[in-house]
């Protein structure tokens, strides 16, 4: 009762203050929306239609929303500022973040130069800030006019507390640009600095000149450091350090011979580039939104949060005035610059990979090397076919019926290749029954996911006819291990090709982990009868990589490498998996339908009898 | 004889002829005089805003001949009107939006004066209907040389359409079309003001300070034409003439205090010329009256009322608001001449104050001073519209017009509380760029959040698909509305089509613009009645009198189409050059080919392995003696076979010495 009396009154108060700009307010009331299964939901836009019934009240979240006219514009573009702030608890940086916002939105009543409306979200960020600024977006974007009454007449008490308030919900022309502003709870003890983040849902980043205009204002114009996420345990590495050093020697040499090449750079550099794109590669790879920023994305709506990180706490800061004044300056030339335009961002830079936050790594550079990965496999499923179709007529000239079946050989293996991805399919459609299932642990759900993942593989196995190694198998069952590697090879380089177009992050580093083993895989009794040197190296290697590419295993040993805090619960994994699937990243399709029947694929050429 | 008596009958014809035609000159200057009126209204705003309306009206007998002579009206319109057959033209120039919600839309000067941004040109023409298109095409370009603005754009058939219902007395002639992202400035206020008999340097027009009306949160400068007639002939009709400047000014800026709430409820005090920096010298001498008005709106008025009766002392002394603005809400500079009154009760009240001819001595500067904060709304739509894309990308979305009723619906349902079935009519034109790929058959219509059949709501229906490149989609609406209607939202889908190449603005466009929708309510009345009705009418009352539909337009939409990146062809035009000089050379390479020759070649290389040095040196030598090349052709020809260590000599010659001159020069 206390918390909803101080909801209220500070949600009055913000309206108060809006009003008294002359900005027209609503109030925009929305469901939590609860994080559902939706397997079929991941390429298209967030639904509207899913209010579950029973919902409270008391439950409602409420946005403040402000909006300015542009006085002379003509209102057929808006820029969206977003403050996140949880009513029923208050801390002192989102206070402030709604200080900054309230200064910006004062100034920006006033100027004459605005062409575009201004909206002010302050987003009730109680059940997640994500949910508040989608739940938003959808009203803004996809309105619902058919609309199913839940019990409105009890819970619209709160919206009407003010006679001058517009009941219905307000619009301002196509979101131009948008943009979160949020303060750091805790001091950084350095500088004042800038935090961005930019990734939205599936790897989709903002137009770049976006991050651009942030960072030149605030590096040169409010003399802000910025920062953009890094992988920070990378930065400490040895091996990183000393290929850093070495490139920097080669550069160093190769200016000397000709000053024009300025390829090398200082070794520290290099690391934190490589720390950046690596974080930033495994953001993009996640698929899953670092912000309020991603629910714009969905709208192709460029937009990013700024989290701006005072050098001291905002609890122990004694001059709020100045932060503010210097936040809210940053923020008002991003708005400006935003204004001015009088087209729209160039479309052509929403691929990239940032290495610093001036500095990109565009699509045309970044593709070289996953093409270099992704060549091998059509060449080497091509020549394993012609090994295995020159071969296998051992009889001097077959029939003409015998003919034409091994020229068909291929099919066999491809109709296992299917099934397996079939299997795929079902293990990655598993968890929408788990999480049905009340009162489960992660652990619980983990085990009865991989019991039932084994169990069905072993049963397909069994139906499809494993060659048992306990037979002799004829020569044409030897060879079969080569055309079964030729359709996984293309099934896989199918796969990766599809999945670099939806989200090139999770491919390229998917590609790093199932390529090397998919090209190395073939039957391991190969290498155990041969016994040469050479040959058990190879076996060392598969099983090395089969164990790295499996994709729990492969998690796990990321996270030993890159996060520096301990505690590795194999629970972790369930609960990775859930956030992938909560965020409708297809990064969790991936993993279910191309990554794990490929894995599972090579695991078997790897232990095929031969 | 008989031919001079021929001439005599000749020189009789002229004089007679000449007599009847100064006769009849005599006779139409005397009878139908060119008059012309100025007047201003001002009227204060509830959002602290002042309205500006100043209203010229310019009239002239329509005569026959192209050279006639005019004293007040301006020659190049007449010319316009006689050269087109124009019955009708409206054409105005809007900078900003009208806001609708606080400065009301249900008076005569927001239903007239309240336009969407840019420029919108309708005309009526009295032409055969096979020449009405020619006749707009040639009218869009000379009110594009006349006013410096792009009308001509709207000559292409693209741009312009021909609704039915929604404009009075149509019939097949009119054509209507907007340019939604014209800038409007003084390059068109200028030739504006030149149609003014005294321009901007006398009368009410001296006061148009530029930089304070382009200031203005609203401006709208409108040119409106028609033909009266006066009499039962009909060549004794009369032209009309009538410009309008709409100007929404802020008295003053506000200072940035603490105490904001207290501040935002005082009415700030403004004259003349605190809000245009001028004072009125006088009248324009040209002009048949000069007036300015000053409306106190109904809701204020009841508000003062109000204020009155609560005040003790006021209401003792019996003073009202007739009483030359000596009230409790507010006070005026200067007394008024007149003070017109509503018939209804609580209604608006017009302060009249006629210019006199100019004197140095004094200036008329009118002012308020407000005394207590007063809180008032102004009456509104019928029903509160506003339009929005919904969807997101590039492939389709949908337009939706979501209209909410206020209390001017809520009046008419009290009023009509006997009636059982109480309708009213919401006329709806929507007109979309061929590129908007309307689906008709998709509209649905929402009644207080419910959906409905179309045609139980629609009582006509106008629908005229778009053609590519060729025409726009028109559709117009007849809705039927019950009266206790809540919301209602009308809702189609579109595809968004593709341009031809040259068609797209230069790269990053901003997007495509959706013309506004007109919302108009021929059921409601925006005009006021006045008492007085007798004494003098000037145009501005007439035309505040005048029974006209209620009228709002909608925002402008803008639409992202998709752009394609335009330095893509030159890619693939790289590409493509690059994989056929690839795939041509080799073509070409295997077929020049002969596969005789080769044999020859590998069998020369098995003889002639061990004598490479030799060769080597030969060549060197040959090199050295230059010309002489040439006969050792045949052996250089035979030793291309063994082209690979020689090549790899010559690479590596050659990086040796880069590489040296790099590292020393």
């Amino acid at each position: 009762m206390f918390h909803s009396v101080i909801c209220s009154e500070s949600r009055k108060l913000i309206a108060q203050y809006m009003l008294g700009l002359d900005a027209e307010v609503t109030y925009h009331n929305f469901y939590p929306q609860l994080n559902q299964f939706h397997p079929l939901h991941f390429f298209t836009s967030p639904d509207s239609s899913i209010i579950s019934k029973n919902i409270s009240c008391a439950s409602i979240g409420m946005n403040t929303v402000g909006i300015i006219r542009a006085p002379r514009g003509d209102g057929k573009e808006a820029i969206v500022l977003v403050t996140p702030y949880n009513p029923k608890k208050v801390v002192l940086g989102e206070a402030l973040s709604l200080g900054v916002a309230y200064s910006v939105f004062s100034l920006l009543s006033r100027v004459t130069w605005l062409a575009k409306d201004i909206i002010w979200l302050v987003a009730d960020s109680q059940y997640g800030e994500y949910s508040s600024v989608s739940a938003w977006l959808r009203e803004y974007q996809a309105p619902q006019f058919h609309r199913v009454v839940v019990n409105s007449e009890t819970c619209n008490e709160s919206s009407t507390i003010e006679g001058k308030l517009y009941s219905g919900f307000r619009r301002a022309g196509t979101i131009a640009a948008a943009l979160v502003v949020k303060v750091a709870e805790d001091g950084n003890h350095f500088d004042d600095s800038l935090n961005i983040y930019a990734e939205a849902s599936n790897g989709q980043m903002p137009n770049l000149d976006l991050i651009n205009i942030v960072n030149y204002l605030a590096v040169h114009k409010q003399h802000l450091r910025i920062k953009v996420s890094k992988m920070w345990s990378l930065l400490g590495s040895k091996w990183l350090n000393t290929l850093g050093v070495v490139l920097e020697c080669i550069g160093q040499y190769a200016r000397r011979l000709n000053p024009q090449w300025k390829f090398g750079i200082p070794a520290n550099e290099y690391v934190e580039g490589t720390a950046t794109l690596a974080s930033s590669m495994y953001y993009q790879g996640l698929g899953v939104p670092t912000g309020p920023h991603g629910a714009f994305r969905d709208y192709q709506v460029d937009a990013i949060t700024v989290e701006i990180s005072p050098k001291v706490s905002p609890t122990k800061m004694n001059r709020h005035i100045d932060f503010i004044f210097r936040g809210g300056r940053l923020i008002e030339g991003v708005v400006r610059s935003i204004n001015n335009l009088l087209e729209k961002f160039h479309q052509s830079f929403f691929l990239y990979l940032l290495t610093s936050p001036s500095k990109f790594v565009s699509v045309g550079v970044y593709m070289i090397p996953f093409a270099l990965l992704g060549a091998p496999l059509p060449i080497v499923a091509a020549s394993l076919y012609m090994f295995s179709s020159k071969t296998t007529p051992q009889a001097p000239v077959a029939s003409e019926v015998d003919f034409s079946l091994e020229s068909w050989k291929w099919i066999n293996s491809a109709k296992k290749v299917f099934v397996i991805h079939l299997w795929g399919v079902a293990v990655s459609l598993l968890p929408y029954f788990l999480c049905r299932i009340p009162g489960l642990t992660p652990t619980n759900n983990l085990t009865v996911w991989g019991s039932f993942a084994v169990l069905s593989l072993v049963i397909l196995f069994s139906m499809l006819g494993y060659p048992t190694s306990v037979a002799v198998p004829s020569e044409a069952e030897k060879r079969e291990w080569a055309n079964l590697k030729s359709v996984t090879l293309s099934a896989t380089f199918i796969g990766l090709s599809l999945m670099s177009v939806i989200n090139f992050a999770t491919a390229e580093i998917g590609a790093l982990l199932i390529v090397p083993f998919c090209l190395m895989a073939r039957p391991l009794m190969l290498d155990i009868q041969a016994r040469s040197m050479r040959t058990l190296l190879l076996a060392t290697c598969n099983l090395a990589l089969g164990f790295i590419a499996f994709p729990p295993c492969a998690f796990l040993l990321l996270k030993s490498a890159f996060d520096s805090s301990g505690g590795y619960n194999i629970s972790d994994y369930w609960n990775w998996m859930e956030s992938l699937w909560a965020w409708n990243s297809a990064t969790y399709l991936y993993i279910g339908i191309v990554h794990l029947p490929c894995w599972a694929l090579c695991i078997h050429i790897l232990f095929h009898p031969s | 004889m008989a031919l001079l008596s021929r001439k005599g009958t000749l020189f009789l014809l002229f004089l007679f002829s000449i007599f009847l035609l100064s006769a009849s000159a005599s006779n139409g200057s005397g009878e139908e005089e060119e008059e012309f009126w100025e007047e201003l209204l001002l009227k204060p705003l509830p959002d602290r805003k002042v309205l500006s309306h100043f209203h010229f009206q310019n009239e002239a007998p329509l005569s026959d001949s192209f050279a006639r002579h005019h004293h007040l009206f301006p020659k190049s319109i007449a010319q316009l009107v006689k050269k087109f057959h124009i019955k009708a033209m409206e054409l105005s120039f809007t900078q900003g939006r009208w806001n609708y919600e606080r400065w009301g839309g249900f008076d005569p000067i927001s239903s007239h004066n309240a336009k969407p941004p840019g420029v919108e040109l309708w005309a009526v023409f009295d032409v055969p209907p096979h020449q009405v298109d020619a006749s707009w095409k040639d009218l869009t370009h000379a009110l594009s040389g006349l006013f410096c603005a792009s009308i001509n754009f709207l000559e292409s058939s693209t741009t312009y359409s021909a609704p039915k219902w929604t404009f009075q007395s149509a019939l097949g002639s009119l054509r209507y079309g907007t340019l939604p992202r014209e800038a409007v400035c003084t390059e068109n206020l200028t030739p504006w003001l030149k149609l003014l008999p005294c321009r901007d340097k006398a009368g009410l027009s001296a006061l148009m300070d530029r930089p304070s009306i382009y200031k203005s949160f609203y401006h709208s400068q409108r040119l409106h034409l028609t033909q009266a007639k006066t009499g039962a002939n009909p060549k004794n009709s009369r032209v009309v003439l009538e410009q309008t400047l709409t100007v929404v000014l802020q008295p003053n800026i506000l200072t940035g205090g603490t105490n904001y709430v207290s501040e935002a409820k005082m009415q700030p005090s403004w004259s003349l010329s605190s809000i245009f920096g001028r004072k009125i010298n006088g009248r324009c001498v040209l002009a048949k009256s000069s007036n300015v008005y000053l409306q106190v709106e109904r809701g204020l008025v009841t508000q003062l009322e109000n204020l009155q009766s609560s005040t003790a002392t006021f209401a003792a002394n019996g003073t009202n608001l007739d009483d030359f603005g000596r009230n409790v809400g507010f006070e005026l500079s200067v007394n008024p001449d007149r003070v017109l009154k509503e018939v209804e009760k609580s209604s608006s009240i017009l302060y009249e104050y006629p210019i006199k001819v100019h004197k140095d001595s004094e200036q008329f500067d009118l002012g308020i001073t407000w005394k207590h904060p007063v809180i008032w709304s102004t009456p509104h739509v019928p029903l509160y519209a506003s339009r929005f894309l919904m969807g997101s990308g590039n492939e389709r979305g949908a337009i939706a017009i979501c209209m909410k009723s206020t209390e001017s619906t809520q009046e008419l349902v009290a009023a009509n509380y006997v009636d059982q079935r109480c309708n009213f009519q919401v006329n709806v034109l929507q007109i979309v760029p061929w590129y908007i790929k309307v689906y008709y058959h998709t509209l649905q219509l929402f009644v207080d959040e419910k959906p409905q059949i179309l045609t139980d709501f629609v009582e006509r229906m106008h629908v005229s698909p778009s053609e590519d490149k060729v025409s726009p989609g028109l559709m117009e609406l007849v809705l039927k509305l019950p009266c206790e209607v809540k919301s209602a939202v009308l809702n189609i889908e579109f595809d968004k089509g593709f341009l031809h190449i040259d068609e797209y603005p230069p790269d990053a466009n901003q997007g495509f613009d959706i013309p506004s929708a007109i919302i108009s309510f021929p059921d409601f009345n925006a005009g006021l009645q006045f008492s007085d009705n007798s004494l003098s009418k000037t145009p501005m009352l007439s035309k505040l009198q005048e029974r006209s539909p209620v009228i709002s337009y909608t925002e402008v939409l803008l639409v992202p189409l998709t752009t394609p990146d335009f330095s893509m062809p030159y890619n693939v035009i790289t590409i493509t050059c690059t994989v056929f000089a690839l795939y041509f050379g080799s073509l070409l390479n295997a077929l020049r080919r002969r596969v005789g020759e080769e044999e020859r070649r590998l069998n020369d290389k098995g003889g002639k392995k061990d004598a490479l040095l030799n060769r080597v040196l030969g060549k060197l030598s040959s090199k050295f003696r230059g010309r002489s090349s040439v006969s050792s052709q045949p052996s250089s020809s035979s030793s291309s076979s063994l082209i690979s260590p020689k090549l790899i000599l010559r690479v590596l010659l050659v990086a040796g010495i880069a590489v040296a001159w790099q590292y020393y020069s």
